[in-house]
């Protein structure tokens, strides 16, 4: 029973567990070219902690909860079991991950088979060096507390699933001026609240 | 002293106010973090989501709390757990109109949602208005939703505005309006087929920023059709030589590389224009040699961009000087160090190999080293590049270590594709039939549940018809070693099923064919099979099959057939089988046994599975049969298509298959209603619904204003009235046959067979400890057996004349390269527990803070921004911070820097933090444990997923069809038709 179960998790998969070949047979109406072989793109990204703990989840491409579960687990079973001086490259069920790790963190990004690898590593550095200006050094902690500002700055980043945007400068102005945005909506708020408490009392 | 660290850092999240978390939500991610399993963990996110589901309902939360519930939430979700019962909120805070919250909300709404959720639609409309905003944040937010959030359906909803956002004055809003494009692209390329100049025209934007995306969907569109984009070769080219030249602004420097992200994509569109086009290619010579100049091989992403374009080369009209380049960066990647460069530098021998096979003979060694590296994802690389390079002359040797790793690996995803490589490199380049069989043999025999099925019809097929050459006596000498060979491992335990099949379907055809087994030794064999696998139908079929073509073989010869006990018996357990397919074999198997020669002769040539059956799709054997119906009164038969009726109906099908895609969401405002005059002129130009004018009329004014309206579906009138038919024939109507039918499906449901088997995958476990582990170190010494491993896999003319020697030479060549492994052996255990040894003093596992990897010198990058975060606790030294013997000087230093915090800004929070901080990094620290578990259910559960070879109905039909194709007798699926023919 547990087999059938098992399989039926496999079978409703076709994104990440199927050749790519297979899954724009199968999926072709619905996705267009979505699929195809040539389309190289970033399935996801994925950090994780040594301890095999998730830190930041991002999907590019369509996974159920069930399925994103089951990559999770498997890959970190794979990447985090593998020595130091191991490729950073790892392939896995038609596809690949590029990992890299960073002090107690795992940065994992799964990519179509033929795609360079090195580039994809060189985007994970990105990444990283500009939420190390972001947030000033960066360590795990930022990320486990500030997982949503991980997230804008991967947006402005990377968007559905390709590099958007390499100059670091560029990012991070948009990042400012996102904050400084929200940071005096959040004072004219509060100025309006005072206002109003003084205008009531 | 690390938890003290990390203590100031959390005092450092505090001051900064936690970026407006409440202590609440701090409380949850700590507990999660201290948690102790995945149970615990569960436990508390469960707890969480309780806590949510009652306060995300309750009546005036303040949009601060909101928003904090919905991060909340995708914390929640990001666990792996279900949060959906909030997406409707944070669907809702995307109509909000402060960007704060519009941006939390479209993060959640981006995170929690796939393409094709039915919440979509309540966004959609936000995001068309967000998109006309004044303020290029808020649009640039809609845009980052549109690339994720809008499918198919919805992109009529906003493309002309993010085809209008295409001028915006802000270069973020045009880059992300292009991005949103190229995803409209991918979803349904029809639905911007007539945008696709923007591109062209983006690709001139004066930002750098835009145009490096625009080459995200020039590359899609050059990949689908590069011949209307050959008139872009020369501005790619200059591009590239520019940004090669440093003319980009400074900020797009990467490690001192001039846009190196750019420059790639550029490379990747190069090879494709290229690609077969000898004038286009040579626009690019110059700059390609430029860009193997200029990079900088001491830096990961110069090594990037000359992997980059050594593709490119080798995929463009060859040019002598830039391979001569290109093979020089390859061996310098393979001679590396880092594993990395070695990986990289196999892919591109693999490339280079296709245009000069004498490429790979430099590397010879280099690649052995590859081969028996531990690092698995090296190996299979390797493994990959000696599948390109296999000829003659080395296909034992390859296919022989291929062979010996698929034994090794557990990773069910990767062995399917190693084992089909092997048969695919056995039946190219088969030295000899032995070498083939046995070759086949183990193939089968460790991986056969996991080959497609398709893989043993071709084996099968390939013994029934040789290699191709019509030499009758290769032939049947293959179809006699196959015999013995089947015949002496018939009997082991444990055979996959796929590979009884084939041996029982090829034992049934020629085990007796040579004379060399008698008929009654063959059957015992067969009935063994039988009943070793009483679960196993499919087997039980085959081997009652193959009993029935041998007695039927004998019966033609003459000789009298004297069944063995264990056959009868056999055939009396399967005459009472739940299967009807075995009653019908064991039947059939009785009735064959009575006929006497010529009437089997007839049911049951001999050596016929090659023969090309013919189908009277007329069936004209019958003609007598229905002249004979038709004297005696019965009815004409009427060909489907003339019956009363049908006509009209088949017409009403294509209709119902043109409707549904005039239906779809419509997002512009519905027109003004008409006046009723007009629908009233309008029905009169319809021809087809004249014969219900007067209905239509009077009692549907509203369909006519439809049908108006939509032109092309101008005869929705007649099919409305006639609708109940049309669905009641869908439901009793006879089902239409057409002969060509079974083998149309035949071949799709192949495909998809193909498909599910390859589903199946699994997590690589790690066998590496168990290979020959060969030290990467310089090649002071380099072994005698590896050179002849070397020469046997590379080897040049020489071992090209060897292969024309008889087999017996590729056998000798054979045991040398057994003799290379034993040889080996000591080594590899010595090598092995060295291995361990360096693994064992590994410092324990690190904390939050230490970003000392645990070996020295590897591949840290030059600039680590993390080094700084040593400075974190003050300018001390930093090496004895990441080392855990610190001196008690230190550690009060390190106090006193804390003092200097600003403590008094976090009050009394603190005191609650810090030995809670404590406790998180103690447990932390004692996770490993709990990861290694999880790996554990990792692959435990990949093992409980084999693929499935049950009773499944349509596997078995199409197994069925599969069969008959290659000449396997008649099944179920016309059982009357053998009957009939018996008499």
């Amino acid at each position: 029973m547990v087999g059938d179960g098992e399989i039926a998790i496999v079978a409703s998969c076709p994104s990440i567990f199927s050749v790519v070949g297979s899954a724009s047979l199968k999926f072709g109406d619905k996705a267009g070219d979505f699929h195809n072989k040539n389309a190289k793109m970033i399935h996801f990204v994925l950090l994780i902690s040594r301890q095999g703990k998730v830190r930041l989840t991002k999907w590019y491409s369509p996974y159920s909860q069930k399925e994103r579960s089951k990559v999770i687990r498997e890959l970190s079973g794979v990447i985090l079991a593998r020595g130091p001086k191991f490729c950073n490259f790892v392939e896995w069920g038609g596809y690949k991950v590029v990992y890299k790790r960073y002090a107690s963190l795992y940065f994992c990004m799964c990519i179509d088979h033929d795609d360079n690898e090195l580039e994809k590593l060189e985007i994970i550095h990105h990444f990283v060096e500009i939420m190390d200006r972001y947030f000033g050094s960066v360590c795990e902690l930022d990320l486990i507390f500030n997982f949503h500002k991980a997230y804008y700055i991967l947006d402005e980043i990377l968007i559905a699933g390709e590099l958007q945007e390499s100059s670091k400068k560029t990012v991070a102005r948009l990042i400012t001026a996102q904050d400084s945005l929200v940071e005096t909506a959040q004072e004219q708020a509060s100025s309006i609240s005072t206002i109003i408490a003084q205008a009531t009392k | 002293m690390e938890q003290l660290k990390t203590i100031g850092r959390e005092l450092a999240m505090g001051s900064q106010g936690g970026w407006g978390q409440s202590k609440e939500f701090l409380d949850l991610v700590k507990s999660i973090g201290e948690a102790r399993s995945k149970a615990e963990e569960d436990r508390i996110v469960m707890n969480e989501i309780e806590t949510l589901k009652r306060r995300i309902t309750e009546p005036d939360i303040t949009k601060r709390k909101m928003k904090e519930y919905i991060i909340r939430l995708v914390y929640v979700e990001m666990l792996g757990h279900d949060a959906s019962f909030g997406y409707i909120h944070a669907v809702k805070m995307t109509h909000d109109d402060s960007l704060l919250l519009k941006r939390t909300g479209y993060l959640a709404v981006t995170l929690f949602l796939n393409e094709d959720h039915d919440l979509i639609i309540l966004i959609v409309n936000t995001i068309q208005k967000d998109l006309k905003s004044d303020n290029y944040l808020v649009v640039s937010a809609a845009l980052t939703a549109v690339c994720k959030l809008i499918n198919e359906e919805t992109i009529p909803a906003v493309l002309p505005q993010v085809v209008e956002l295409l001028g915006h004055p802000k270069e973020a809003v045009r880059k992300k309006a292009i991005m949103a494009l190229h995803r409209f692209y991918q979803r349904a390329p029809s639905s911007v087929a007539h945008l696709l100049s923007n591109f062209r025209k983006r690709l001139c934007d004066n930002d750098p920023g835009v145009m490096g995306a625009t080459l995200c969907p020039l590359f899609d569109l050059i990949a689908a059709d590069a011949d209307s984009y050959k008139d872009l070769v020369i501005s790619f080219v200059n591009i590239l030589k520019q940004v090669a030249e440093c003319r980009l602004p400074k900020s797009y420097d990467y490690h001192q590389m001039p846009a190196p992200f750019i420059q790639i994509r550029l490379l990747k569109i190069l090879a494709l224009l290229g690609n077969g086009d000898k004038q286009a290619s040579e626009h690019m010579f110059t700059v390609l040699g430029d860009i193997f100049k200029r990079c900088d091989p001491s830096s990961n992403i110069g090594n990037a961009v000359l992997y980059e374009c050594i593709c490119c080369v080798s995929s463009i009209h060859s040019s002598p000087k830039l391979l001569e380049s290109a093979a020089e960066v390859t061996s310098r990647f393979l001679k590396s160090d880092s594993h990395n460069l070695k990986y990289m530098g196999i892919d591109a021998l693999g490339r280079l190999i296709k245009i000069n096979p004498e490429t790979a003979e430099e590397h010879q060694l280099a690649v052995i080293d590859c081969l028996e590296d531990p690092d698995d994802t090296l190996k299979r690389k390797t493994f990959e590049l000696l599948y390109k390079m296999t000829k003659p002359s080395n296909v034992e040797v390859i296919v022989d270590r291929m062979i010996d790793y698929m034994i090794s690996i557990n990773d069910n995803h990767y062995k399917t594709e190693i084992a089909s490589r092997c048969v695919e490199l056995a039946e190219q380049f088969a030295p000899s039939n032995q070498w083939f069989i046995q070759t086949m043999n183990k193939v089968f025999e460790h991986a056969g549940d996991l080959v497609n099925v398709k893989v043993a019809h071709n084996l099968m097929r390939l013994i029934a018809e040789g290699f191709g050459e019509d030499d009758e006596a290769a032939d049947s000498q293959l179809r006699s070693s196959a015999v013995e060979s089947y015949l002496r491992i018939i009997g082991e335990p444990k055979l996959p099923s796929l590979f009884l099949q084939v041996i029982c379907w090829v034992l049934g055809e020629y085990g007796t064919a040579d004379g060399k087994f008698s008929a009654s030794y063959v059957t015992g064999k067969l009935c063994d099979v039988a009943e070793a696998h009483p679960s196993d139908d499919i087997v039980k079929a085959y081997a009652v099959t193959a009993i029935m073509k041998i007695s039927a073989f004998e019966i033609e010869v003459g000789r009298k057939v004297e069944l063995l006990p264990e056959c009868q018996s056999l055939i009396d357990e399967l005459s009472a089988s739940h299967s009807t397919d075995l009653q019908q074999r064991a039947y059939e198997l009785q009735t064959v046994l009575s006929l006497d020669a010529r009437a089997v002769a007839s049911i049951m040539p001999s050596d016929a599975s090659c023969e090309d059956i013919e189908v009277h799709k007329s069936l004209p054997f019958l003609d007598g049969y229905v002249q004979e119906a038709l004297v005696k009164g019965a009815q004409p038969y009427i060909p489907q298509n003339e019956q009363s009726g049908m006509a009209n109906i088949s017409n009403f099908r294509s209709q119902a298959h043109h409707v549904p895609s005039t239906h779809g969401l419509r997002f512009e405002a519905y027109e003004l209603p008409q006046p009723p005059v007009a629908s009233r002129i309008q029905p009169v130009p319809l021809t087809a619904s004249k014969e219900l004018v007067p209905v239509s009329e009077t009692t549907y004014p509203q369909e006519n204003v439809r049908a108006a309206s939509v032109p092309s579906v101008s005869e929705t009138g007649p099919f409305e009235l006639k609708l109940q038919l049309d669905g009641v024939q869908k439901k009793w109507g006879r089902p239409t046959y057409s002969p060509t039918a079974p083998s149309t499906s035949n071949s799709s449901s192949q495909k998809a067979v193909n498909g599910v088997s390859q589903l199946v995958q699994g997590t690589v476990v790690s066998q590496t400890r168990n290979m020959p582990y060969d030290s990467r170190k310089p090649q002071v010494e380099v072994s005698s057996e590896k050179q002849k491993l070397a020469a046997s896999l590379f080897g040049g003319s020489s071992s090209k004349r060897e292969k024309r020697l008889t087999s017996t030479s590729h056998r000798t060549s054979r045991v040398q390269t057994h003799a290379v492994e034993k040889s080996q052996m000591p080594t590899a255990t010595v090598a092995s527990t060295e291995h361990a040894a360096e693994k064992a003093p590994q410092p324990p596992p690190l904390d939050l803070l230490d970003l000392g990897e645990p070996t020295p010198g590897d591949t840290i990058p030059p600039l680590d921004p993390f080094k700084q975060l040593e400075g974190l606790l003050g300018p001390s030294d930093v090496s004895s911070v990441a080392s855990s013997a610190v001196s008690v000087s230190k550690s009060s230093d390190i106090i006193s820097q804390y003092a200097e915090n600003p403590m008094s800004a976090v009050g009394g929070t603190v005191a609650n933090m810090a030995p809670a901080s404590f406790d998180y990094i103690n447990l932390l620290s004692g996770l490993p444990n709990l990861a290694n578990r999880d790996i554990h259910g990792g692959s435990a559960a990949t093992h409980v997923a084999p693929v499935k070879k049950g009773p499944n109905p349509q596997d078995s039909l199409e197994r069925d069809a599969l069969a008959r194709q290659v000449g396997v007798t008649p099944s179920s699926t016309s059982p009357n038709l053998f009957s009939d023919l018996l008499g």
